[in-house]
């Protein structure tokens, strides 16, 4: 019976003591204390960026609400309108022109240098906590008196009173760093540029004006990434699209090429005798004999060793 | 609760924020964890200002915030521009100067 009573005196000495923060501010403090530690140790371990972002972004939000709880409206707006509006998708921005994909590299440059690292920042937090908790603060005086005409209206006193000339300052800085951005990212041209007329000329000139031919439409799976067939049964390679053939995304064309040759050769063995010369006589130039299957040179063999 | 609370995860998110720009080799990463810092900061100097009624710490704060959108933009510049000539984003592979 005594000790919960003289728990809750103690309880109440405290709120007394600080006078200024309610239980509903505590309660909001440890739910974002948590939330907003683990976003950045997860930006710490993220090994995508992309994630590091994301959990960035949700400590920005989370002191947002940490400084409109501290009787800093003005500044929590500005923190959500500057720092997750514009500052992270700037990140973004830079993150996906860099390419998504891109991690860290875990090869050391300096040896050690990752757990000297570690053991730093472990360092620093011990002896600042050490600090902030043995300093004495005094009791907080609040800002009721401080904000008595709303927050916005008491900071434009101070920012446009006594602190105008850093504000000038800022502004000049500012327009520096837009000015500086583009300076550094401006690319000058050295080639002409390329209009449609250009494009279109290029295709005649090359002789295909009617565009290159199509993929084929077999309805396995992705169709676009299996090439079509020429007149005489083999795959096109031109037909599949260069980024998928870049990513290695492309159906094999042997596996098509071989599939093709065992359905000629099985089709009728005389055919084949006779109609093997014919085929390589009319073969047109943008039809590519796929790998090292030489056409003619015994495929219908070379697809059976492939099967079994 | 007492305000310390507040310092004690700013001092928690700075040095988080500093590990980061220690740790991680990508240059946008260790950016992210300086902004990390900074806000840490923010958050201090906001509490400080409660701590003694004086808005001055959120004037600083707000200087510090356009200050950090300022930095940030230059940086990221920077970042692609090195990007554009080197084609890597790592910090490690910045070493022109380097003999």
């Amino acid at each position: 019976m005594s000790r919960p009573t003289g728990l809750l005196l103690a309880l109440l000495g405290t709120l007394t003591s600080t006078g200024t923060t309610t239980t509903g501010e505590a309660i909001l403090f440890w739910v974002l204390a948590i939330v907003m530690v683990a976003a950045a140790l997860g930006m710490l371990f993220a090994r995508k960026a992309v994630h590091g972002a994301l959990s960035m972004v949700v400590v920005m939000i989370g002191l947002a609400f940490l400084y409109v709880a501290q009787d800093a409206p003005f500044l929590g707006v500005v923190q959500v309108v500057v720092y997750t509006g514009a500052v992270m998708m700037l990140f973004l921005f830079v993150l996906m022109l860099v390419g998504v994909d891109a991690s860290d590299s875990l090869t050391e440059t300096l040896r050690g240098q990752r757990w000297l690292a570690a053991l730093g920042g472990l360092g620093l937090l011990i002896v600042l906590v050490g600090v902030v908790v043995r300093a004495e603060f005094g009791s907080p005086k609040g800002l009721t008196d401080a904000n008595a005409d709303s927050n916005p209206v008491a900071l434009a006193r101070l920012v446009f009173g006594s602190y105008a000339f850093a504000l000038e300052i800022v502004g000049a800085l500012l327009i520096t760093a837009a000015v500086g951005a583009l300076a550094l990212t401006h690319r000058r041209r050295l080639t002409p540029r390329v209009t449609q007329r250009e494009r279109s000329e290029a295709r005649v000139k090359a002789g295909t004006a009617a565009g290159k031919p199509a993929p084929g439409v077999y309805a396995r799976h992705n169709a676009m990434d299996v090439p079509a067939l020429g007149p005489d049964g083999r795959p096109i390679e031109a037909s599949v699209s260069r980024v998928l053939r870049v990513r290695g995304q492309e159906a094999d064309a042997r596996e098509y090429a071989a599939r093709i040759d065992r359905v000629l050769s099985g089709s009728g063995s005389t055919r084949r005798a006779s109609g093997a010369e014919e085929p390589a006589a009319l073969q047109e130039p943008p039809i590519e004999a796929p790998g090292e299957t030489v056409p003619g040179d015994g495929p219908g063999g070379d697809g059976v060793k492939e099967k079994s | 609760m007492s305000l310390t609370n507040y310092l004690v995860l700013a001092v928690i998110l700075f040095s988080i924020g500093a590990t980061t720009a220690l740790v991680r080799r990508s240059a946008i990463m260790a950016f992210m964890g300086v902004e990390l810092m900074l806000n840490a900061t923010n958050l201090m100097l906001v509490t400080f200002s409660r701590l003694h009624g004086n808005l001055t710490g959120q004037v600083l704060a707000f200087f510090v915030m356009v200050v950090a959108a300022a930095e940030v933009v230059v940086g990221l510049a920077i970042i692609i521009s090195i990007f554009r000539t080197r084609h890597s984003a790592s910090v490690d592979d910045v070493n022109l100067l380097k003999s």
